[in-house]
This record gives structure tokens, sequence and C-alpha cells, in this order.
């Protein structure tokens, strides 16, 4: 079913550009014939019978049938699931506004923190940052987060943040840096003791043992943004020998 | 005309209390009405029946599945022990495999089987005296001075009165 997306694997798509799939229905008799589903990533839209590219990027491939757009891009679009950095912007009733760089502000019941009750409020001020995860995220409604998993365990979720430093850089970075097996993450981890968080908004936040080695981790990552591996691991083996 | 004047109403010979007098013809014809008008009020949309189609797109909005994007929070070094904990929690199976064989060997370093076993020796003594009578306690106070490994055989047998020999 899904030829047509095989052959434009790796290949540059444009907004517009459709695949439809009736032309290859050709059922041969031999075969059993089962119906093959396809799960269309960020970038690309169902419509109708056909699926139609709405980012501009490389088609991109994972066995056995999911397919998405691999695309550069800084505004970030909240997605149910994603774990994301988010700011308190302000506290209203029962709920807090959250700031995660969407186009919406978006709410945070004071109940979705571990162990908090009615009685027992998390102590959340306007400005804290939190690590959070969507449950409702999309076009229509109010993009809701949560900081709890759903057995209600905080799993590093909640208000973090006190001594850290907060940075944006693209949703492409982001990305790598979350990657299994990140080759950004394996040159940094060799270098100072450090943590960090990412979320999928494009917030990091970085945290090492002082603020000059804060700042070389965060000034270390946004410069990763526009560099080759190699030229990555020279500027990595700099700062190891106490270049900077 | 006199005949049909004598005739009661289907809505009086409905009610309850005239059932029983009925005869089983005319309960029959009135259980039929009846049915026929529930059916009738019944509506019904009139459209073209809907086929539930399989739908073979599924779409997907974010990364994380696609990419396998792992747990947004990370520590290296050591800088904080609890988020190094919950990056093995969160992350792939491989690394929690790994983490996990580890465990096993220190497990087996932390508790010897001796030490074990003493200890479990030592609970079985308390557990007993926990579940025994006062009169067993004491006799088995005595005992255990004389029986060091406390698995004598039980000697259950109730004092009973004996009779004084002449």
């Amino acid at each position: 079913m899904y030829s047509c997306f095989k052959d434009k694997i790796g290949e540059v798509l444009l907004p517009g550009d459709e695949f439809s799939f009736e032309t290859d229905e050709t059922i041969s008799l031999t075969d059993t014939v089962k119906a093959e589903k396809v799960v269309c990533g960020p970038g690309l839209r169902r419509n109708g019978d056909q699926v139609l590219v709405c980012k501009s990027g490389v088609l991109r491939h994972k066995q056995p049938n999911m397919f998405w757009i691999d695309s550069q891009q800084r505004r970030y679009v909240p997605a149910k699931g994603e774990s994301v950095i988010g700011i308190v912007t302000a506290k209203s009733g029962d709920v807090f506004k959250v700031d995660v760089g969407g186009s919406e502000q978006a709410t945070l019941s004071y109940l979705a923190f571990e162990g908090a009750t009615k009685r027992n409020r998390p102590n959340v001020q306007v400005g804290d940052l939190v690590f959070c995860q969507f449950i409702i995220a999309n076009k229509d409604m109010e993009p809701e987060l949560v900081c709890i998993d759903s057995a209600g365990r905080a799993n590093g979720m909640g208000v973090f943040g006190a001594g850290g430093f907060l940075f944006r850089v693209s949703l492409g970075l982001v990305r790598r840096l979350l990657a299994p097996r990140s080759d950004i993450i394996s040159d940094l981890e060799k270098l100072l003791p450090c943590e960090l968080v990412v979320g999928m908004n494009g917030r990091v936040w970085v945290k090492a043992g002082s603020v000059q080695q804060t700042l070389v981790v965060a000034n270390l990552l946004e410069s990763c943004e526009n560099m080759t591996a190699p030229q990555r691991q020279a500027l990595f083996r700099r700062v190891a020998q106490g270049a900077l | 005309m006199a005949s049909d004047s004598v005739k009661l109403s289907k809505n009086l010979l409905r009610m309850k209390f005239m059932q029983r007098g009925l005869d089983a013809e005319t309960r029959k014809q009135l259980e039929e009405e009846e049915k026929r008008i529930i059916s009738d009020e019944h509506w019904y949309l009139d459209l073209p029946e809907l086929k539930a189609k399989e739908n073979l797109i599924i779409e997907e909005r974010s990364f994380v599945p696609c990419e396998d994007l792992k747990y947004g929070r990370m520590s290296f070094k050591g800088f904080n022990p609890e988020v190094e904990k919950l990056m093995v929690l969160m992350n792939g199976k491989d690394e929690a495999e790994e983490a996990e064989e580890e465990d096993l060997s220190t497990m087996q370093t932390d508790v010897t089987d001796e030490e074990m076993a003493r200890r479990y020796e030592s609970l079985v003594g308390s557990m007993k005296r926990k579940f025994a009578k006062k009169r067993e306690r004491s006799a088995m106070d005595e005992e255990e001075e004389e029986d060091v490994n406390c698995n004598f055989a039980e000697t259950n047998s109730k004092r009973a009165f004996l009779k004084p020999q002449d």
C-alpha cells in the first residue's frame, strides 16, 4: 500500500505534495491480502484517502510503517504526550497558566502534581520552571499539561531549575539531543559533570558545578546547532583541555 | 348499535384490573395493537447506511514515537544521582537490562546465604514463641537451654490428670 512512499524516502518534499494510494491496488490472488496501516507523523496529514505534505523537509521512514517529515523549525506546536519546559506566568484559581512557546498558553491544574490534594497545594510561584507533559494538545482546544504520569508519580516532572540556566535552541537540535545514542550527548558526558533538562519545545536548561561551567555547557550546546561532527569534537577537545 | 354501546373501550380494557376478566383472544388482540402503536411511533433517520471503513492512515503529531526520542532529563558524571536513576528508569530497555545485571551481581554480595539462614533461624524461634501459650512458653524456655538447634520433636501431650497410685 505504501510503495508510493517508499520511493520518496530521503527526498525533499514541499507542502502540497500528495500521495494517493489508489494506483497500486492490484490485488494478486496468490498473496494473502491484508490491510496495511500507515502511520504518518509530523509534517504529513491525512485528507480522505490521500496523504498531504504540510511541512517542507526530508521524508523519513521507520520500520514497519511509520513516515514523517524531518523539518527544521523554531516554532513549537504542542503535541500530546510530549514533555516540555514551561514557565509559569499566572496563577488563576485552580490552574496555573504556563508558557510553553506555543501559540497559546497551556493550563496546568494544581492537582496534577505528585502528592497534591485539594488541601495540599503544590508550592509553585509565578516565574518557576516546570517540566511537564501534554495530555490535551490539539488545534481546537487549549493545551493542558500535567506533572504526573498515568500512575500518579512525578518521574522527574514538576518544578525544577534552581541555579541553572535556560536557553532556547531550534526544535531540530532538541531532537538531536534526545535521539538515542546522540553523538552530542556522548561528547558532552565525557566533558564535565552537569545536568540537562531538554524540553521538546526547544528549551534547554543546564546546570553544572559553577556558573562558569554552566555557561560553557550552554554555549557549547548552542553552537552545536551549526557545526559538523569534526568541528564539534575539536571544540569539545579544546574545552576539555581548559582552553575556554 | 346496542351491542356497540355495551362494548367497553380499549383504554378501559387495557387497565390492570380489567385484565383478569378478559378472555385470551381479546387479550392477544390488545397486545398486538399495543405493539403496533409502539413500532409506529419509533422514528428512524432516512439515510443511506454508513459503511464503517477501516482507516488505514493513522496520524501522529509527535516526533517522540517516530524517532524514539529519550527522556528529557539527564545528568552526567554523577552530578545529580536522582536524575541518573530516572534516566535508567525512563530510557530504553537495553540500558535498563544492563543495569539489572549489575544489580544482580551486587545483590549477591549484599546478604550471603549463611547470614540469611542465621537470621531465619532466630526468626523461627521468636515466631513460635509468639503463637505459643503461656504455659508452653515457659516449657520452651527450659527446652531451649537443653536443645540448641530447636528442632526437637514436639511433645504435645497435654498434661492429663494422673491417677494416684495406691
